[in-house]
């Protein structure tokens, strides 16, 4: 067992610890039922698909996710036990990396905990399963997209609550980079390549196409890097931080 | 053996470290002394790594700190300011933890784990939070964890601060057992601490070393070494009995008590028996006579105030 995993194990175990993963999961799994039967009209559409479940998740992630996030190193900065950690004889990569995929598993298990929406899906028409499976990692990858960005910013500071705003802010830069109704603010004196540049790092864009069943290795390499560079950025704040 | 080299750490225009050079062997127990904000508790993070040199090197048994850090991060335990622990663990899945990061598998980890509890006799709250034990249970769990792997050296900044008489005599004689074969350094404020376990004493004032030497040596530079202390039981002028000896210097009339006196002693000779003689023969009104050793509070103070005054 390498050193990522031990970290992992102690992070995640460390949530269902306290009562932060349960309440996370419950109030995940209580909004998106109420988001998708009545606000996304799941019986009205009369449509056997997981749409109205996926169309909220860029909206529900962006306060879910920064308060998951939002601790992941704030806590081990204000309470000093980032000194343990890295002086224990470990990578600053393990770290950054266990820390940051047991907040990922958290989330997947409250995502996969919406199971029984599936199933109603399932049992009252017969939906498109492989398209659903793919929304459901893009979800995934998306969350965790919204993860990596309040990971980085937990390590600017010592305050969970600054964390938190920074985060939401960022994250909703990103999600409104996607939206049609900015990029229409901008066409016609823009051109039409920097539009496109914009709405491509916005994440609607990718995951608008993931789940509607637009299968393209190019929209989760999109997380997959954007995930990377911030990672790679939390390692260089926390180099520069950590002394103070 | 621990070399550090030309050690200095920059915070933005601040020198917090200023080209620091020592060495540590094995068997000695260094205590690391100095006012607060002196860089105590700096240097020992640049020893283990946890912040980076602005110039200068850290090397562990031959291993760089920065260029083999997993290596000498594995020699050294270490007890960080404060003895941070997860607080939301129990004793017993924290110190797991910390012996699966040192490299522990299977049945050896809980064969460390309770060689530990037991050395800092922790073995009563071992089901408990962190967060809800007192001060001196969670500053042995920090030593706990500190020395899991039986480290070579060990690394203690303050490690008996919060803690009541019987636990730092507790923690006291953990450290000297543990030093025998071992690096120890130890920062502390408490001077008597230094008198108790430590080989090898270095006082530092704003991040340069002002003193270096065992206890008894810093001990001997104080002005107080080898004076002789009287008490009186009635008014009687000692200075004008003592003109004309060559090792004997100023008397001194102690702050609290105005029946005691001190006779310093010029170069730090004895003095105890030629004031003796002339006690006995001028017949002194004495109720107490006995030699004072040196007081290493005399010297912290002298030397890490000689440094402020000079910048």
């Amino acid at each position: 067992m390498g050193n990522l995993l031990i970290i992992f194990k102690r992070e995640l175990l460390s949530y269902f610890a306290t009562p932060l993963a349960y309440i996370f999961i419950v109030i995940f799994l209580v909004v998106n039922g109420f988001l998708t039967f009545d606000f996304g009209g799941f019986y009205a559409r009369g449509q056997a698909d997981l749409l109205p479940f996926f169309a909220f998740h860029p909206f529900l992630y962006l306060f879910m996710v920064p308060a998951i996030a939002m601790t992941m190193w704030a806590d081990e900065r204000k309470t000093g036990t980032i000194e343990l950690l890295l002086t224990l004889p470990i990578n600053l990569r393990d770290a950054i990396l266990g820390k940051y995929l047991a907040a990922w598993a958290l989330i997947g298990i409250a995502l996969c905990l919406t199971f029984p929406i599936w199933i109603t899906a399932n049992y009252l028409g017969d939906p498109d399963n492989g398209v659903i499976f793919a929304a459901y990692v893009g979800s995934w990858f998306m969350a965790g997209a919204y993860l990596a960005i309040g990971a980085c910013l937990s390590a600017c500071t010592k305050n969970p609550v600054i964390a938190f705003i920074l985060t939401v802010t960022i994250c909703v830069i990103f999600v409104l980079l996607g939206y049609p109704f900015l990029l229409g603010m901008l066409t016609g004196w823009v051109p039409q390549i920097i539009i496109d540049a914009i709405s491509s790092m916005g994440f609607l864009t990718h995951f608008d196409s993931i789940s509607k069943g637009v299968f393209d290795v190019r929209d989760f390499l999109f997380f997959g890097v954007f995930i990377a560079a911030w990672l790679f950025a939390s390692a260089v704040v926390i180099e520069l931080k950590k002394a103070s | 053996m621990i070399e550090i080299n030309n050690l200095t750490k920059n915070f933005d225009q601040f020198t917090a470290i200023d080209d620091l050079s020592f060495t540590v062997k094995e068997g000695e127990v260094l205590g690391f002394l100095g006012p607060n904000g002196a860089g105590k508790s700096t240097t020992m993070k640049l020893i283990t790594g946890f912040l980076s040199p602005s110039h200068g090197s850290v090397s562990i048994d031959g291993f760089d700190i920065r260029s083999s850090p997993i290596e000498a991060k594995s020699l050294m335990g270490y007890l960080p300011e404060g003895a941070p622990s997860y607080g939301d663990m129990t004793t017993l899945e924290f110190l797991k933890f910390v012996a699966q990061i040192r490299g522990y598998r299977g049945e050896e980890i809980l064969m460390r784990v309770k060689r530990v509890l037991d050395e800092v006799e922790l073995n009563s709250v071992s089901q408990q939070t962190i967060e809800t034990l007192s001060k001196g249970f969670k500053r042995r769990v920090g030593l706990a964890q500190a020395i899991m792997h039986d480290p070579k050296v060990l690394i203690l900044d303050e490690p008996t601060d919060g803690l009541d008489p019987n636990q730092k005599h507790h923690v006291r004689e953990l450290i000297k057992n543990l030093a025998r074969d071992k690096i120890v350094i130890i920062s502390t404020h408490i001077l008597e601490e230094v008198t108790a376990v430590c080989s090898r004493a270095i006082i530092i004032a704003q991040g340069r070393i002002v003193a270096d030497g065992t206890p008894a040596e810093l001990e001997a530079r104080s002005k107080y070494h080898q004076a002789v202390s009287v008490r009186l039981s009635e008014n009687y002028d000692l200075a004008a009995d003592l003109t004309g000896l060559a090792d004997v210097g100023d008397v001194e009339k102690d702050n609290e008590d105005d029946m005691v006196f001190r006779i310093l002693a010029n170069g730090g000779n004895s003095i105890f028996s030629q004031v003796s003689e002339i006690a006995q023969a001028k017949n002194w009104p004495v109720t107490e006579f006995h030699v004072s050793r040196g007081q290493l509070e005399d010297v912290f103070r002298t030397v890490t105030q000689q440094k402020q005054g000079a910048q």
